[in-house]
């Protein structure tokens, strides 16, 4: 599975839809051009839990302009509620503070809030619990079924090599709630027709066919009658990776008003109950090595919070499977299910908080034994994937950490545990690990067809959420057809195209990508390599029987400076540097914004992002942007982003594996452990914020 | 919809009247805290009185050497002002450190002093306040309380102001020109916002109908040093914590005096007088600022989530003396 090497990929590729972003004429969702439109706004529950007995909605009613209020004594009956997210207004039961309890339809957005506002609300309020408090709650154990890895895991005589160790690490980790905020809040704008029923969605999502297949059996429509769109995403980070229940809502609104466009846009204060987010986890890291810092014994379990309406496991423990070389090791993960709105997909869900809490261990035990922290990983790197026996499809970590040892002038510090002082600063280095799966999804479908203009049309219902894949997969087209770029049309973003898997796990352009290079193969296959006007071939990705052969994962390595401020606790991180394995690199250009997008992700989570749910009311007291800190401009100082020269034979045609999530991996381990080197004080818990600095 | 009137009077006194005449109407000046309150319901005027033309947007020379600053003048103008540069610049740095760049450029001098609270229950309708519904108890006082006030709060109320530039006002011992429906007064910065007591919704002295049309500032200290201290989690666009105004004299190795003011600890912006009267005549050790310091905060009352407020306001004060007087040690 050679790739054909052209100059498309690999050349530095400014994004094709830049200038219409910049200049404001990319259509996002909400400015899918609608004649008369209505206006969506939803009346959220101010209960965590209960019943909403009674929904006083007739002054909401009179007010002028409102087409409809919509509660659940009047909202048609859906097809399938199965899954409970997507039981908008089907019953008066409240399993969260933040949910959907009624909704207006107004001529304008001004009208439908206001009117939203004047809907009563009574509840019969019932006690909750919404905090993660794993010592005083009731844990489950989470089915493989829902997540399709094991909750638990072990391997070799755990006690036996713990009782063995010379060294012992055994520490609890916690990471705060966090809420994904991409720049673009969530938005649907629906229009439902009759005689047949159909409704259409322009849609702000990262995967148009996922949100089709939801709205389809919800609704109880042909998926040939549902149509999702989505040309432009301003950022999902997965809370976009799946149909959530604002889309319902406003399919729900739509057939209330047929024939005419429903727009709603959430607010910035809605999506931070109804879009997602990262559960909050408490992990215990028990590490016991030789003296040497030689792994005898690696154990993580791993704690987080679901719904009681939805289940959703944070998948902190995976990275311990597969990180490290142990003759022995054991995994567990337990849920606490709370009266919270339902987590989901966070960039990274799994491996953002896992790799905190093992990078962070894996330095404590560096510190124990003696040995450089580098070093230490150097010596615990597994020959092959110790969860499965497989060989690696390329495992570079050790590749990773020298040349950004090297990069960053590691060596260069006083390898003591912290004081280190410059004037009024404390100052520190620190290294972690990275890693994310690589992921090539099966299903997506491409098609082919050349035209009277001597272009290539390429269609495929992916979606560039921001990333640069429009771009990507423009180049790896012109590859695959071995034409320059500019004869390229590419067609995405559209359910009415090919289908394709959803923009989520680092797979969107390996996986589609797959599917182009399979759709041109069969296209010259079928018309040979000089077509005629019309030849059209359509394809889907074949099964690549190397996904169960080989251990696929993407590695990088995390290198922070971290000043902390003597007096004040102030934190400041003016150096990031990761060197990363990802294979071939598609767009240098696109791809390093990625992988620094990643970073300064990591930052923000290393140093502010924390959802702050107050006990007593169960919603998330800082939710807007000025409470939610995420890192400011004036917060990234240098920041560089490197790869190995390489390629991956077995994932894929391009070689190539996704850019999208790896760098946010570590990152926050790497700040915490500079943190430690500064100031001599360890921090188990995310965020750094001043306050944990100061004596 | 909420309809309410909009006027935008070429006169403060027109203005005035105006406000004075409805109990709904408010003033409107950058927009940059009341929209926001609009939109999420905090305030429903009835009216808005827009002073943008009415309000003086200039910085002018006093006879006894201070400076008058229009009411009117953007954050951003008055930060860029090479008067205030030069002679103020504790002033000019407190500017600099609050809100972004595109906030400063529409807010002015009067809304900043009469910016509110942040406080996330303040600012969310469906919780409890006494500030936004007097009565109606304080959500923050066995809530989320990182941001709360460890001076000066009561049981009615533990917000603490925003403001950077008061701060600096406060240390640099402004007065606030207002002009109300009986007149024109004075009134001295550090007595010009209050504390709650069990009247939290009264953020100020003023009484409706008052516009602020000045602020002036006495001619600096002779051979003053000074500097604004901000700290906070994010290294821009964030509240403080913490905030410390210093204007202090030094003499032969002796504080000759001191005026500070801290922000981020209280209802309003805090004159650090105990400070400053341990301070005055001291030699310039480590002791007295550490003494100054904690001799101010010995009055602090934190709560569950905010006792990293007393050691950091102590340890940011005796920071910015520290580097105040580092040559002079």
């Amino acid at each position: 599975m050679t790739a054909p090497r052209t100059p498309a990929v690999g050349a530095p590729t400014a994004r094709l839809e830049g200038p219409a972003k910049v200049t404001g004429t990319a259509p996002y969702a909400y400015e899918h051009p609608a004649t008369d439109p209505l206006y969506l706004h939803p009346v959220l529950s101010t209960v965590a839990r209960g019943r909403a007995t009674v929904v006083h909605t007739a002054e909401a009613e009179l007010l002028k302009g409102v087409h409809a209020v919509l509660t659940s004594a009047n909202a048609p009956r859906l097809a399938d509620t199965e899954d409970a997210e997507f039981a908008v207004l089907q019953s008066d039961e409240v399993a969260f503070r933040g949910q959907f309890v009624a909704a207006v339809v107004a001529e304008t957005p001004e009208t439908a809030r206001e009117a939203a506002a004047l809907v009563r609300v009574e509840y019969e309020e019932r006690p909750h619990e919404v905090e993660l408090d794993p010592g005083h709650q009731d844990l489950h154990t989470p089915r493989e079924s829902d997540t399709g890895s094991p909750p638990d895991t072990r391997q070799g005589d755990v006690e036996a090599e713990l009782a063995r160790a010379v060294v012992l690490v055994d520490e609890v980790y916690r990471t705060p709630r966090q809420d994904n905020n991409p720049m673009e809040p969530h938005t649907t704008v629906a229009l439902w027709e009759t005689l047949p029923d159909r409704l259409t969605l322009y849609d702000s999502t990262q995967g148009v066919h996922t949100v089709r297949e939801t709205m389809a059996a919800v609704f109880g429509l042909d998926p040939e009658n549902v149509r999702v769109t989505a040309p432009h995403v301003g950022g999902g980070f997965g809370a976009k990776g799946a149909a959530k229940a604002h889309n319902v809502l406003a399919g729900l609104a739509a057939r209330a008003v047929p024939g005419r466009t429903v727009k709603f846009a959430l607010t910035r204060r809605h999506m931070f109950s109804l879009v997602g987010y990262r559960s909050p986890t408490v992990q215990r890291i028990r590490l016991g090595a030789d003296a040497a810092g030689r792994l005898g014994a690696v154990v993580h379990d791993s704690t987080g919070l679901t719904s009681r309406v939805k289940e959703y496991v944070e998948q902190s423990g995976l990275c311990s499977r597969m990180m490290y070389a142990a003759p022995a090791r054991a995994t567990t993960h337990r849920l606490a299910a709370l009266d919270v709105p339902i987590p989901f997909w966070m960039r990274a869900p799994g491996e953002a908080p896992g790799m905190f809490a093992l990078e962070t261990a894996m330095d404590e035990l560096a510190e124990a034994c003696g040995v450089d922290p580098v070093e230490l990983r150097v010596r615990n790197e597994p020959g092959a994937d110790p969860e499965t026996g497989r060989p690696w499809s390329g495992r570079r970590l050790v590749e990773c950490l020298r040349e950004g040892a090297e990069r960053f002038g590691w060596y260069e510090r006083d390898p003591s545990p912290g004081p280190h002082r410059d004037g009024q600063w404390l100052v520190g280095t620190g290294v972690a690990s990275a890693v994310h799966p690589r992921a090539n999804n099966p299903g997506s479908v491409a098609e082919v067809e050349y035209g009277s203009d001597g272009r290539y049309t390429v269609s495929i219902g992916a979606v560039d959420i921001g990333t640069g894949a429009r771009t990507a997969l423009t180049q790896i087209s012109a590859e695959a057809l071995d034409c320059p770029v500019g004869r390229v049309r590419l067609r995405i973003g559209d359910s009415d195209l090919p289908g394709a898997t959803v923009a989520g796990g680092s797979s969107g352009t390996s996986s589609w990508g797959t599917a182009v290079f399979e759709a041109v193969r069969a296209f010259r296959d079928e018309h040979g390599a000089d077509p005629g006007p019309g030849a059209r071939t359509r394809a889907e990705a074949s099964h690549n029987p190397d996904l169960e052969r080989y251990a696929m994962y993407s590695f990088g390595a995390h290198f922070a400076e971290v000043r902390v401020h003597a007096d004040t606790g102030e934190v400041r991180v003016p150096r990031m540097l990761g060197v990363f394995s990802v294979g071939r690199v598609i767009n240098p250009r696109t791809a390093r914004s990625q992988l620094v997008g990643g970073m300064v992700m990591g930052l923000s989570a290393a140093l502010h992002e924390h959802s702050v749910v107050d006990p007593r009311h169960g919603h998330v007291v800082n939710g807007d942007l000025a409470g939610y800190h995420v890192a400011t401009n004036a917060d990234v100082g240098g920041v560089e982003a490197h790869w190995l020269d390489e390629t991956d034979p077995h994932l894929n045609p391009m070689g190539a594996a996704g850019v999208g999530e790896i760098g946010i991996v570590g990152m926050p381990a790497a700040i915490g452990n500079a943190a430690r080197h500064a100031t001599g004080l360890r921090v188990r818990e995310l965020p750094l914020t001043p306050d944990r600095f100061l004596h | 919809m909420r309809p309410f009137d909009y006027e935008r009077p070429a006169r403060a006194s027109e203005a005035v009247a105006a406000v004075a005449a409805d109990p709904g109407a408010r003033f409107l000046a950058g927009g940059t805290n009341l929209v926001d309150h609009l939109k999420l319901g905090v305030s429903a005027p009835t009216a808005l009185v827009d002073v943008r033309d009415a309000l003086d947007d200039t910085v002018q020379a006093l006879g006894d050497g201070g400076v008058r600053i229009g009411a009117g003048v953007p954050n951003s103008d008055l930060a860029a002002h090479p008067e205030i540069r030069r002679r103020y610049p504790v002033l000019s740095a407190a500017l600099l450190a609050g809100a972004s760049g595109q906030l400063r450029n529409m807010a002015t001098t009067g809304g900043n002093l009469l910016q509110r609270t942040r406080c996330v229950y303040f600012q969310d309708v469906t919780t409890p306040c006494n500030k936004r519904e007097p009565g109606s108890g304080c959500s923050a006082l066995e809530g989320h309380g990182r941001d709360n006030a460890v001076l000066g709060a009561s049981e009615f109320c533990v917000a603490t102001h925003p403001s950077d530039m008061a701060v600096a006002l406060c240390a640099l011992e402004a007065r606030v020109r207002v002009l109300g429906p009986d007149g024109e007064r004075t009134v001295p910065l550090d007595h010009f916002h209050r504390l709650p007591g069990a009247a939290p919704e009264r953020d100020t002295v003023l009484s409706h109908g008052d516009l602020v049309t000045a602020v002036e500032l006495p001619p600096p200290p002779e051979a003053a040093r000074t500097a604004y201290r901000k700290v906070r989690e994010r290294a821009s666009y964030a509240f403080a914590l913490v905030s410390v105004a210093a204007v202090v004299r030094v003499r032969g190795g002796r504080f000759v005096d001191a005026h500070i003011a801290f922000g981020g600890l209280a209802h309003a912006p805090w004159r650090a007088r105990r400070a400053e009267e341990a301070l005055r005549g001291r030699p310039v050790t480590e002791e007295a600022f550490r003494v100054a310091a904690d001799t101010e905060l010995a009055g602090a009352r934190p709560g569950r989530d905010n006792a990293f407020k007393v050691p950091l306001a102590v340890n940011t004060l005796a920071s910015v003396l520290r580097e105040l007087t580092e040559e002079v040690r």
